[in-house]
């Protein structure tokens, strides 16, 4: 038996982990950036979806670059927004890639008229690595975690994601709307574009694992959450704020916007 | 530098494992967390222990991992509880809303007390 108390030291990555928040706040954001659906959320990880759990690799060999991976990092971190592409746009504060942070994200989806309004939290950053996570409403319910590493005197870029649909209607999109594509795209798009500003072509090599098959039933109220329906019944509260900040000539940067 | 890890795998009763933690749990714990995990689920393994007092360092892979874990450990009917979390790694727990799934406790014998007591 082993009654040692436990151990109440900080470790010295502390600094890298968000801040424990119970709801998540959004600061300010570019006026272009559409913010919904993240103000007063929860955090939602790989545990409080609903569909089949995936843990999703991608890599990409930086062959012939002559950095460190924390350079790397560091590079992906400033440069996160544009790496991304067109129908997928991050928005993230001022504060830029740290823990506790909220990236905005609005994203278009195949077959779906207007945009999703969502975001991520950092919850992990340091010089090798960041992760994110998602909120309540978010298609996918759990962590991404770009990374770097050198493997055979090669630089490598990854992301790995570990995470579900949030809801039912999610899981319907992700297996038979092409949902689950789309995302893939997504994340090749970026490594390939991250390789470009480095001056590398090449393959992403991708690896899926379904982690957990299952689908938790328990977890279907999600829907409530749903951050696409959401932003779908929000438009045309968008499109009149438009046309009134449009008579007024108002601009700037965009506070808090309750879903 | 980085402390590799180190499993130790404890049975306490027929069906209860403690698996001590030593070291870090990032990506590169992989492979030792996941031959520690298989070798406490054998014999009709329904709980397992993960004792976390000699934990020094654990990063957001290292949460992916316990999460695998766990969701391993959900298709084996599998309960996990975990014991000597320093302060700082409960709130990630809390953070990452781990702890909704895996029971917390101060010490050893307060996991083993919960798993052996009947509800």
């Amino acid at each position: 038996m082993n009654d040692k108390p436990p151990d109440t030291h900080t470790p010295d990555n502390a600094a890298s982990w968000a801040k424990p928040v119970d709801t998540l706040t959004v600061g300010d954001t570019p006026a272009e950036a559409i913010n919904l659906n993240v103000q007063g959320k929860r955090v939602s990880g790989p545990l409080q979806g609903f569909g089949q759990l995936w843990q999703k690799t991608y890599r990409f060999r930086l062959r012939g670059v002559q950095t460190t991976s924390a350079e790397l990092v560091r590079l992906w971190k400033e440069k996160l927004p544009e790496l991304m592409p067109p129908n997928s746009r991050f928005y993230p504060s001022i504060t830029g890639v740290k823990p506790g942070e909220v990236i905005i994200i609005n994203a278009t989806m195949p077959g779906v008229p207007g945009a999703i309004s969502t975001g991520v939290m950092i919850l992990y950053a340091d010089d090798e690595a960041f992760t994110v996570m998602t909120p309540e409403g978010h298609p996918e319910s759990g962590f991404n975690t770009f990374s770097a590493y050198e493997a055979d005197g090669v630089l490598v870029a990854q992301i790995q994601s570990l995470a579900r649909a949030n809801d039912p209607i999610y899981e319907f999109g992700f297996r038979f709307m092409g949902g689950s594509k789309e995302q893939e795209k997504i994340w090749h798009h970026v490594l390939a574009q991250l390789g470009a500003q480095l001056g590398v072509s090449g393959a992403v090599e991708m690896e899926k694992v379904c982690v957990d098959p299952r689908l938790q039933w328990s977890r279907a109220k999600n829907v409530w959450h749903n951050a696409l329906i959401r932003s779908t019944l929000h438009m045309p509260v968008r499109l009149a704020r438009r046309v009134v900040i449009g008579k007024t000539g108002s601009s700037g940067t965009q506070g808090v916007d309750s879903p | 530098m980085p402390n590799q890890l180190t499993t130790t795998v404890r049975p306490i009763t027929p069906h209860t494992c403690i698996i001590d933690i030593q070291g870090d749990i990032t990506a590169q714990a992989e492979t030792d967390l996941m031959n520690a995990y298989t070798q406490a689920s054998q014999n009709g393994t329904t709980a397992i222990i993960l004792n976390f007092e000699g934990l020094d360092y654990m990063n957001s892979s290292g949460i992916g991992l316990l999460v695998t874990m766990l969701i391993r450990g959900q298709r084996q009917k599998q309960r996990l509880l975990a014991f000597g979390l320093s302060e700082h790694y409960q709130q990630i727990f809390a953070l990452t809303r781990l702890n909704e799934a895996i029971g917390i406790y101060d010490d050893e014998t307060a996991a083993v007390t919960a798993v052996t007591t009947p509800a």
